[in-house]
């Protein structure tokens, strides 16, 4: 029999890895050849990468930017791109029928998309929050033209309700309920009665105003980031209100949550599309002109409102019972342990699911090619009608398929930052 | 250790009285029938599925209770809402699993009640949250998040950010169970010091050496019922029941 007794008596120093372990060895060794089937699946990788870029870049880096037709780049060397299309027709690609010499007003709308998106992406570093809340109007406005007090007016509206509660409740009420009942009715009382005298009144003493352009003239990406921005913006609240709604004790709350979402999910978008723009007429008295880019961003966000509500319920439904027990224990209200408590945590770990219904939607807003808009790839129909460009896809789709590529990059470049940034068990 | 009994008044912080509560078919409690006056410490033990949890979770609403009453500081607890928000910035709870927010730092956790709840101004918030933190012993710990803590630790947090809200009252639900030995005792002299201090507390645990040392009381259930109650002396030196007899012999067994 051994003896089992031991006893240390000598300390082992830590000391470096194996070369093979560690540095650039180390790296390749375990990501590219870690095995024999790695081995000969890098080298067939690498293989079919240079075989497709051996073909592309000569295609792409030669390609003509300045002929007049598709005729002419044929003649001059059949073999390279023809990207005389972008040059000819990149304008109509971006603003499509809006009118040339307004082209600045939805690149400003779009520069100030950024303005207005940076301080909710970055909240720690930019504090401008004040321009998201205006942006909206702001963007109506330039997009649409019209009277600038039409817009304002929305937004005085708002603010004298916002204030006309506030007030309320500072001073003499206590029920927010019956508050919120009163502040209502003053702010549809203005809206009904006060707000359209007044837009006249002011139009009269400072008329202000931008050449109207209406909504069949939206097109290209112009339209795009309008559905789609709008959409996201939209369906994100509307969202979260269905999960919760769908996770309610309330059975009729629960019942019209369930419902919406089961119905909305269950139906293609471009059915919803059609009733948005066919449809939906035969149900409104006549007469009315219910917008009709207006109609497929409604039905865009219900559409992505909800995903976006099962997506969210996923995450809630990640969070441990706990959570609600222990902000329950310490007396915060439901809406207060929403907001503080759950609502933050479930959206962390629904993040990729988030950003995949987004990314989802903005490539949807290319359906609406379907009911006749002009997005990018309704206008690439359209360029290919044309005589001229009569035969290309290439160049063309490659174009487009590249812009919604940056965009769709970007945000799930963000989302990884965000998920990054919000780990907290390291 | 002597133990101080000056603590414990005539004032009647916590009654219950003929209080019943099913869970499904399932009746979980039976006419339970209990008295806290302020400043006692009591622990209910009992075998798993007795009821215990389910009890002092009946005190501040996390569970509802079917019939009889509970009155917590002269409020009683009813479907009010009000009421029940009220109740639960009185009583504190602490969670056998923590149940501290991840996402938020040590001392976030600690001030957001206070902030909400009491509406507290931040910065004395923040003066009571590393108060209570030094009290349980990881000031140092205030800017961490709960994941890069130890169990023990986390779970002095936890009894920390109940602390936060000045509670009248505090339960503890089986607050040692999840933690590995050696951190039972850092978490355990916490709990000791709260009681030297007078705090009103009922713990649900099984730690027999933490009931002996300061409970004032010790109540023993079994099947949704009270079995027996008594000083924690009498209680292990000469249990009445045989269910308590069995019990006994179970957990000091080995």
């Amino acid at each position: 029999m051994t003896k089992i007794a031991f006893v240390r008596k000598k300390e082992i120093p830590p000391s470096a890895p194996p070369i093979t372990e560690v540095g650039l060895i180390g790296w390749l060794r375990q990501n590219l050849f870690s095995s024999w089937l790695n081995s000969i699946l890098t080298v067939l990788s690498v293989y079919f990468i240079v075989i497709i870029l051996w073909d592309f870049i000569p295609w792409a880096y030669g390609g003509h930017w300045n002929t007049k037709s598709l005729r002419e780049c044929l003649d001059l060397d059949p073999d390279v791109a023809c990207f005389s299309v972008l040059t000819a027709r990149w304008k109509q690609l971006l603003f499509g029928l809006y009118p040339a010499e307004e082209y600045w007003r939805p690149t400003l709308t779009f520069i100030f998309l950024l303005l207005a998106i940076v301080p909710i992406l970055f909240p720690k570093f930019f504090r401008f929050f004040w321009f998201s809340i205006i942006y909206p109007g702001l963007a109506v406005w330039l997009l649409w033209g019209g009277s600038f007090w039409s817009i304002s007016i929305v937004y005085i509206g708002l603010t004298l309700g916002a204030l006309f509660f506030l007030t309320l409740i500072r001073r003499y009420l206590k029920n927010y309920m019956i508050a919120a009942i009163l502040a209502f009715l003053f702010t549809a009382v203005f809206f009904l009665f006060i707000s359209n005298p007044l837009v006249g009144l002011l139009n009269a003493i400072l008329p202000f105003s931008l050449p109207f352009v209406e909504s069949l003239k939206m097109g290209g990406f112009t339209l795009s980031l309008i559905v789609g921005v709008t959409g996201i913006v939209a369906s994100f609240p509307i969202g979260i209100l269905l999960a919760l709604g769908r996770q309610s004790n309330l059975p009729v709350i629960k019942m019209i949550c369930v419902g919406f979402i089961e119905f909305i999910r269950g139906v293609p978008l471009i059915t919803l599309l059609f009733v948005a723009s066919v449809l939906l007429n035969y149900f409104l008295p006549p007469g009315t002109n219910f917008d009709i880019v207006l109609r497929v961003v409604i039905m865009v966000t219900l559409f992505s409102a909800a995903y976006m509500a099962e997506v969210i319920r996923g995450g809630l439904a990640g969070l441990p019972l706990g959570q609600h027990e222990a902000s329950a224990s310490l007396g915060l209200t439901y809406w207060q342990s929403q907001q503080l408590i759950i609502m933050p945590q479930a959206l962390k770990i629904s993040i990729p699911g988030i950003v995949n219904t987004f990314i989802g939607l903005f490539k949807d807003t290319t359906l609406v090619s379907i009911i006749s808009l002009r997005d990018p790839v309704g206008l690439a129909s359209t360029i290919r009608a044309d005589q001229k460009w009569n035969g290309i896809y290439w160049e063309l789709y490659v174009a487009i398929g590249l812009m919604f590529f940056i965009f769709c990059w970007g945000m799930s470049q963000y989302s990884q930052y965000l998920e990054r940034k919000l780990k907290t068990d390291k | 250790m002597e133990k101080t009994k000056i603590n414990i008044t005539d004032e009647v912080a916590i009654h219950i009285s003929d209080m019943n509560k099913w869970f499904g078919n399932f009746h979980v409690l039976r006419d339970i029938n209990l008295e806290v006056r302020r400043g006692e410490r009591i622990v209910v033990c009992g075998p798993s599925g007795s009821g215990k949890s389910t009890l002092i979770r009946c005190i501040n609403r996390l569970e509802e209770h079917q019939k009889g009453s509970i009155i917590v500081d002269g409020t009683e607890l009813t479907t009010d809402l009000k009421n029940i928000d009220k109740i639960r910035s009185e009583v504190g709870m602490v969670f056998q699993h923590f149940n501290l927010f991840p996402h938020l730092t040590t001392l976030e956790n600690c001030t957001l009640a206070p902030i909400w709840v009491r509406e507290t101004p931040e910065k004395e918030a923040t003066e009571i949250a590393m108060e209570m933190l030094e009290k349980v012993k990881i000031p140092e710990q205030a800017h961490k998040y709960p994941g890069q803590l130890s169990g023990g630790q986390q779970q002095r947090v936890a009894i920390a950010r109940s602390l936060c809200m000045k509670p009248r009252i505090m339960l503890f639900d089986e607050v040692t169970s999840a933690l590995d030995p050696e951190m039972i005792k850092e978490v355990l002299d916490t709990m000791i010091q709260l009681a030297e201090e007078g705090m009103t507390m009922i713990c649900v645990t099984h730690e027999m050496g933490f009931a002996r040392q300061v409970a004032d009381r010790v109540i023993f259930m079994d099947d949704g019922q009270i079995v027996e109650q008594n000083e924690p002396e009498e209680f292990f030196k000469n249990p009445q029941s045989d269910r308590t007899k069995l019990f006994l012999s179970q957990i000091l067994g080995h």
